[in-house]
């Protein structure tokens, strides 16, 4: 009877610690999840847009040759190919093409010379702007000029060349899925990094090899769905979100403990948005262990106190019992 | 008495060196900071040591089940469920009051009795609770693929982490009592001396 009365007892407690950690974990997620961007956001250039992506959107286009006097299918240069489904979730999706490229381009064809016109950087639309003040686009600007990327600019390298125009979207403040997020921004700095013929662009070397360079990075593959490149390669910035200033390599965080330590350097990069949110029950580093296990920075105040007091406690122990047999035996 | 066959003092030799590497690396590891490191030992070391310590040890104590097994060993082990509390309770007494008067050991050291009924006790619950434990979360925390994401809605790392860590502070307590306990023997310097040479020396001469 009373092991029957025990059992239940222990079922229902379990049941009830379950819904309460479940209750808990809902907690220190978002309250409530920014509206995703879909397709279905109907842009008011819709129309004159759809006059590029009848023939942008597409890897072969049709048109009609005048002098020929017949209809002509040719393959679009893939640089020039726009996806229309990721421009309208994009960024700068409410635009119109001829809001940053020239109005010549509604003629067809186009113009040759319009190749050379002057693209816009981030900073000509979104500097001194009140309604992008909180961006601190000043502030990147000025990051980028010191990074590394920025010594390419002569070679072509441009804002564009990490955050696609037509297809780029703010992802560590809407995210829902950090590990997504991450993926979303290692593959910026992939698509030339990995890319040779993208790096060759823009650089003389005649190989890239990730891999090889990380090898003596333990765990790469978990490194890698775990944290961004730009945690280690780029310098903390307090006031923008994510640091834009790119170090030289060799100036790359390389010591683990920058990351596995009780003041994680995470703490300041990937998780900075959330650490306001800052997850109690006495972990250090609450947000990171709310995504992910980081060894050393998963220290728990309450089980630090726990762990020293019952140590304290066996030495105590031991010193009195050492104390009575060294007095016992001179007795 | 002849009562520590070679291959348990080796065993047990291994199991200290190999364990006090663990400990340290371990602490380098949870408490390590920003700037400076706890103990000596640097943090990427600390892992690479901890893990190849790890391996050794995971074998080792395959080792030990095996040997006990096959010898005969694990008999020494083995608790029966009559008067178990009353003899806990009389070697608990012995060691809080009953030696500093001179009393006899409850529980000599034979042939056939290796261990006291605490010794019983605490060797059980760290060789086949605490250790298999120990050694499971770790093969988690080393192969993080394996372990379930999420638990009664607790990261599954976490929990494995958290028992590692509680099963590496309570193994490190035991590691700390049985070597006072150690010199209770019949001389402070005694039950040191058996595990080296196999002999025990009796408490009671």
């Amino acid at each position: 009877m009373h092991l029957a009365r025990f059992r239940l007892i222990l079922f229902l407690t379990l049941i009830l610690f379950s819904i309460s950690v479940s209750g808990n974990e809902f907690k220190f997620k978002r309250m409530s999840a920014e509206p995703k961007d879909t397709i279905t956001y109907v842009s008011p250039f819709y129309d004159d847009n759809e006059r590029c992506f009848k023939c942008h959107n597409q890897r072969v286009y049709e048109y009609t040759n005048e002098i020929l006097g017949r209809q002509v299918k040719a393959l679009m240069f893939s640089e020039r190919i726009v996806d229309r489904n990721r421009f309208y979730q994009s960024n700068h999706k409410s635009f119109s093409c001829t809001d940053c490229h020239s109005e010549e381009y509604t003629k067809f064809p186009h113009a040759g010379e319009l190749r050379m016109e002057q693209i816009y950087n981030c900073i000509d639309c979104h500097g001194g702007d009140e309604k992008f003040a909180r961006f601190h686009f000043e502030e990147i600007e000025a990051e980028y000029k010191k990074s590394v990327h920025f010594k390419l600019q002569e070679e072509g390298f441009s804002c564009w060349k990490c955050h696609g125009p037509h297809d780029y979207k703010i992802s560590i403040r809407n995210h829902t899925n950090l590990k997504e997020t991450i993926l979303y921004d290692n593959n910026i700095c992939l698509n030339c990094h990995a890319n040779f013929s993208h790096f060759q662009l823009l650089s003389e070397k005649e190989e890239i090899s990730i891999l090889k360079k990380h090898e003596w990075l333990p765990n790469q593959a978990t490194h890698y769905k775990s944290v961004r490149c730009i945690e280690c390669h780029s310098e903390i910035n307090d006031t923008i979100l994510v640091s834009h200033l790119i170090k030289p390599k060799e100036e790359a965080v390389k010591r683990c403990n920058e990351c596995h330590s009780q003041n994680s350097l995470l703490m300041s990069t990937l998780y900075k948005f959330e650490s306001k949110e800052q997850r109690k029950d006495g972990f250090f580093n609450g947000i990171i262990l709310n995504q992910s296990y980081v060894i050393g920075a998963n220290r728990n105040e309450y089980l630090n106190i726990i762990s020293l007091v019952i140590s304290a406690l066996i030495i105590l122990i031991i010193g009195v019992h050492t104390f009575f047999r060294i007095t016992r035996k001179q007795d | 008495m002849y009562l520590y066959p070679i291959w348990v003092r080796l065993w047990h030799t291994f199991n200290a060196i190999l364990f006090l590497i663990l400990i340290v690396t371990g602490i380098s590891m949870q408490y390590t900071g920003k700037s400076d490191y706890v103990l000596v030992v640097g943090f990427a070391k600390a892992v690479k040591w901890h893990n190849i310590a790890a391996m050794l040890l995971t074998l080792n104590y395959i080792f030990f089940i095996a040997g006990n097994i096959l010898s005969g060993n694990g008999r020494f082990y083995r608790i029966t469920k009559k008067n178990f509390l009353s003899d806990l309770a009389k070697q608990f007494k012995y060691y809080s009051l009953g030696m500093f008067k001179g009393e006899k050991h409850p529980f000599p050291v034979t042939m056939d009795r290796k261990f006291n009924p605490l010794q019983k006790l605490t060797y059980i619950l760290s060789m086949y609770v605490a250790f298999p434990l120990l050694i499971i979360s770790g093969f988690g925390l080393l192969f993080p693929e394996t372990v379930i994401n999420r638990f009664l809605g607790i990261s599954g790392m976490i929990l494995t982490d958290i028992l590692h860590i509680t099963m590496g502070f309570f193994l490190s307590l035991f590691m700390i009592i049985h070597i006072y306990t150690c010199t209770l023997g019949a001389k402070p310097a005694s039950l040191f001396k058996s595990m080296l040479s196999g002999y025990h020396e009796s408490e009671d001469q």
